[in-house]
């Protein structure tokens, strides 16, 4: 296994990457995927990639170019280091100034950290991956740079352009899915650390990774979807999304839209429209069946719930927070209910909460509860049965470590799965491990990035599904269903499952929580989950 | 000498205390910053704290009162003080290091302030102070001194020795390890001294009972009797000076990571009284240079979180 030695590396030997980590160095999976031997073929990122950008690892995730002149080095070290201030004072980022300034006073390097992120974990504990690492970069290049305070007191690093660009590409070595700042016995928080080094990249000197800026917000602000549907799009996907599950449920709804005075305005993130279309139509049958007051909205942005400046940009974060509000407040809904997305969720329902006010303040709430409203209510019935099969719960970092979304979930699969079929992952809730998509990873695929983060970023979700499901028959004789009630999560989660031929060779399929639901319910066609792999 | 000594014990403790206060109003002047908590929060109620659950689970729950629960706050907030449960939970083998070295200043602040209460009492009643009383006030300081300083002890030197081993070698800046060294040699310093010269801890007593009676007056004896005790107040006064003044201040800075960030999930209701610092913070001019804000400093938050889309 290839490392840094130290803290220092990161500004040495451009050109080589400073860490590698092969197969057969990684603990083996439980099985049957415990043979090392067998594990798919990591694809390796080419010379030219190589070549072209700057090189931190086995992978590539945004492109820096390498300079082409000292001129240029020196104007980019420049303009790292203007992000680095202005992200100390009120005005420019008052928005996280003193979780930053926590996070890069008070830490005591006790490195407890390192043993909750399951990147370190699952790459054999390689250096370059501990939390700590990144964090110990910036907060030197602060003290000696922006400060000017002693390195004996700090610790020292030379700056220069490779310094720079390893560390805005390492900031994307992280999910930012928090487990670290959760196990701090101080409050330091590395994954914010990760961010705001994403941030610098991205407010002060325009370097982003594409999926998330250009293909990501800026294609929503612009065209109203990440995915580049159009309104029209949009309803003529949905009309046909209602059509599709009527005939699979025998159950006839329309999706509502742009009622104004209706109670609930539902925003589903738009990838389930075009990769899961089941889930909006079991949203759509559900929440018909339940006599809910409902819309969905065809302003550009408001069918779309991601909003992917939560991991990367506090700009792009508040203008897509404010579109989605105010496509609310033009409707004059009591509340929008965010469907299956859990960066969705924590975007408007917590971190916009310090944005929006006034007209644009209306309250926001989790599917997961208004679903389990709808189980309380008993105005739909369900007929366990049908959901009698092994059932794991991936718990998405934002719903519940950063949200406080834990028990609706499961009482709701509590009252459509039959007893003893629900099994928990080791740890669940708020202790839970990220899926490896995170921070925007789930639909990041340039160069080889795809196959980094199923083998490094998810191999520990993928151990945990696992082990949830070991006693089973592990064959495609005995399907299993993991539930996981997050449209990014569900891609990755997706993604990891296609790289290890999850389905075929273990029996394990995926989908979200409103499937199961449906699944079960007593007035539909029984078969709503079908077993086929998409 | 004596002077000096006295001079340097006011100082460290003023400089303890305008540090700290300055640290407190450093932290709690900061600006609103977006929402970031960690779950579980502990002050959340009807038995959500427990699994890390919050009022988010409630259907239309801006609705409703919110159930805070400070005294399950105080379920967590007084063990991870005391017993630093959240090292123990997650760092178990350095837990048995930084423990032992946070009680012991725990009881070496006990036992000052112990002594400090009976020079107070002394001055003011001294024929309690005579009798059972003032024996318990000696028993305690004695008890808390030795426990103190030994565990403080142990605790430094251990954790001087994983600085010097990875992964922590790596990350410790010299300051670091001489941070740690400051302790081994104050605590070291004072319990030599109570070996040697003042076994009951008395002469110090006595010491700081005339600082805070502010009665300058040498110590009684001769050579190492007066000169120790001397010493070691003076390396404890400027351990004290220093501690507020480095990292090590996270005592303050914790109250504020859990309070203001960990667990700060008040939510912005419409009308409320949060809306009015939003606004504010909105207006905040901005500079950020990359293509798509082109902040002047001159265009604000608000400006730019509703402005057409630039490429």
């Amino acid at each position: 296994m290839k490392q840094p030695d130290s803290v220092k590396d990161i500004s040495k030997h451009p050109g080589q990457p400073l860490a590698h980590v092969e197969p057969m160095e990684l603990v083996p999976l439980p099985p049957p995927f415990d043979n090392l031997d067998e594990e798919p073929e990591f694809a390796k990122l080419s010379d030219q990639a190589r070549e072209q950008y700057v090189v931190l690892d086995d992978t590539i995730a945004v492109n820096i170019k390498k300079p082409e002149s000292k001129e240029e080095e020196d104007r980019l070290v420049q303009s790292f280091l203007s992000g680095l201030k202005k992200c100390f004072t009120k005005e420019d980022n008052w928005t996280f100034l003193q979780p930053l300034e926590m996070s890069m006073e008070h830490c005591a390097k006790c490195q407890t950290c390192s043993e909750a992120c399951h990147i370190f974990e699952e790459s054999a504990e390689n250096e370059l991956y501990r939390p700590t690492y990144r964090s110990e970069i910036i907060r030197r290049i602060y003290f000696k740079y922006i400060k000017k305070a002693s390195t004996l007191v700090h610790g020292d690093i030379d700056l220069n352009w490779t310094t720079v660009a390893r560390l805005i590409e390492l900031s994307y070595r992280c999910n930012l899915c928090r487990r670290c700042a959760q196990t701090c016995p101080i409050g330091i928080d590395n994954a914010l650390l990760s961010r705001e080094i994403r941030k610098i990249a991205s407010q002060e000197m325009g370097i982003t990774a594409r999926e998330l800026h250009k293909d990501g917000s800026v294609l929503q602000l612009e065209v109203g979807s990440s995915t580049g549907m159009t309104p029209m799009i949009v309803k003529d996907n949905i009309e046909f999304i209602d059509e599709d599950t009527a005939e699979r449920t025998g159950i006839e709804y329309e999706t509502p839209w742009d009622v104004e005075g209706a109670d609930i305005l539902l925003i589903h993130n738009a990838g389930e429209i075009m990769a899961w279309p089941e889930n909006p139509g079991a949203f759509g049958t559900i929440f018909d069946a339940a006599g809910l007051s409902w819309t969905m909205s065809s302003e550009i942005v408001a069918y779309d719930g991601i909003n992917y400046g939560v991991w990367y940009d506090d700009m792009m974060f508040a203008k897509v927070a404010v579109k989605h509000a105010q496509a609310a407040a033009k409707l004059g809904v009591k509340k929008i209910v965010l469907g299956e997305c859990g960066h969705a969720h924590k975007a408007l329902t917590v971190i916009a909460d310090k944005v929006l006010t006034g007209d644009l303040n209306i309250p926001r709430e989790s599917s997961m509860v208004t679903l389990l409203d709808i189980v309380r209510s008993g105005k739909v019935k369900f007929d366990k049965s049908r959901n009698d099969f092994p059932v794991t719960l991936h718990d998405p970092c934002n719903l519940v470590r950063l949200m406080g979304v834990v028990s609706p979930q499961r009482e709701i699969i509590e009252a459509v799965v039959p007893e003893g079929r629900f099994r928990e992952m080791a740890p669940h809730g708020v202790e839970n491990y990220c899926c490896g998509g995170g921070s925007g990873f789930a639909i990041m695929s340039g160069h080889n990035f795809a196959d980094w983060r199923h083998f490094m970023t998810g191999r520990k979700k993928f151990r945990q599904i696992l082990e949830a499901f070991q006693g089973e028959e592990m064959d495609m004789e005995h399907p299993k269903y993991l539930c996981a009630p997050c449209s990014n999560c569900k891609g990755q989660i997706r993604d990891i499952l296609a790289y290890y031929d999850a389905w075929e060779k273990a029996g394990i399929y995926y989908g979200g929580l409103v499937e199961l639901m449906v699944n079960a319910m007593v007035d539909a066609q029984p078969g709503f989950i079908d077993w086929e792999w998409h | 000498m004596t002077i000096i000594t006295y001079m340097i014990a006011y100082c460290g403790m003023a400089i303890f205390l305008v540090a700290c206060v300055a640290r407190f109003k450093m932290w709690s002047k900061m600006p609103m910053h977006l929402r970031w908590e960690l779950y579980p929060v502990a002050h959340e109620g009807g038995g959500r704290a427990t699994y890390g659950g919050s009022y988010l689970e409630e259907s239309d729950w801006w609705t409703k009162p919110r159930n805070v629960s400070l005294l399950g706050e105080a379920k967590v907030m007084v063990p991870e003080i005391l017993f630093l449960e959240a090292l123990k939970e997650h760092n178990n083998q350095l837990w048995k290091l930084s423990f032992p070295f946070h009680f012991g200043l725990y009881l070496v602040a006990a036992c000052t302030i112990l002594m400090m209460v009976n020079g107070v009492l002394g001055a003011l009643f001294p024929g309690l102070m005579a009798g059972i009383i003032g024996t318990l006030f000696s028993w305690l300081i004695s008890i808390t001194g030795y426990a103190g300083l030994v565990l403080g002890l142990v605790g430094a030197v251990g954790l001087i020795q994983r600085r010097f081993v990875k992964p922590l070698r790596d990350y410790s800046a010299p300051v670091d390890v001489l941070n740690l060294v400051f302790f081994v040699i104050a605590f070291g310093t004072a319990l030599t001294t109570a070996l040697w010269v003042d076994r009951g801890f008395e002469r110090v007593s006595t010491f700081v009972g005339n600082l805070v009676t502010f009665h300058v007056s040498p110590l009684p004896g001769t050579g190492p009797e007066v000169f120790m005790p001397m010493i070691s107040a003076i390396l404890l006064a400027m351990l004290v000076a220093y501690i507020p003044l480095t990292h090590m201040s996270h005592f303050v800075g914790k109250y504020f990571a859990y309070h203001s960030i960990r667990w700060a999930d008040e939510p912005n209701l419409p009308g409320g009284k949060q809306e009015k610092v939003i606004h504010e913070l909105l207006d905040q001019p901005v500079s950020w240079s990359a293509p798509h804000i082109q902040g002047d400093g001159k265009k604000t938050w608000l400006d730019v979180a509703t402005e057409d889309q630039k490429k």
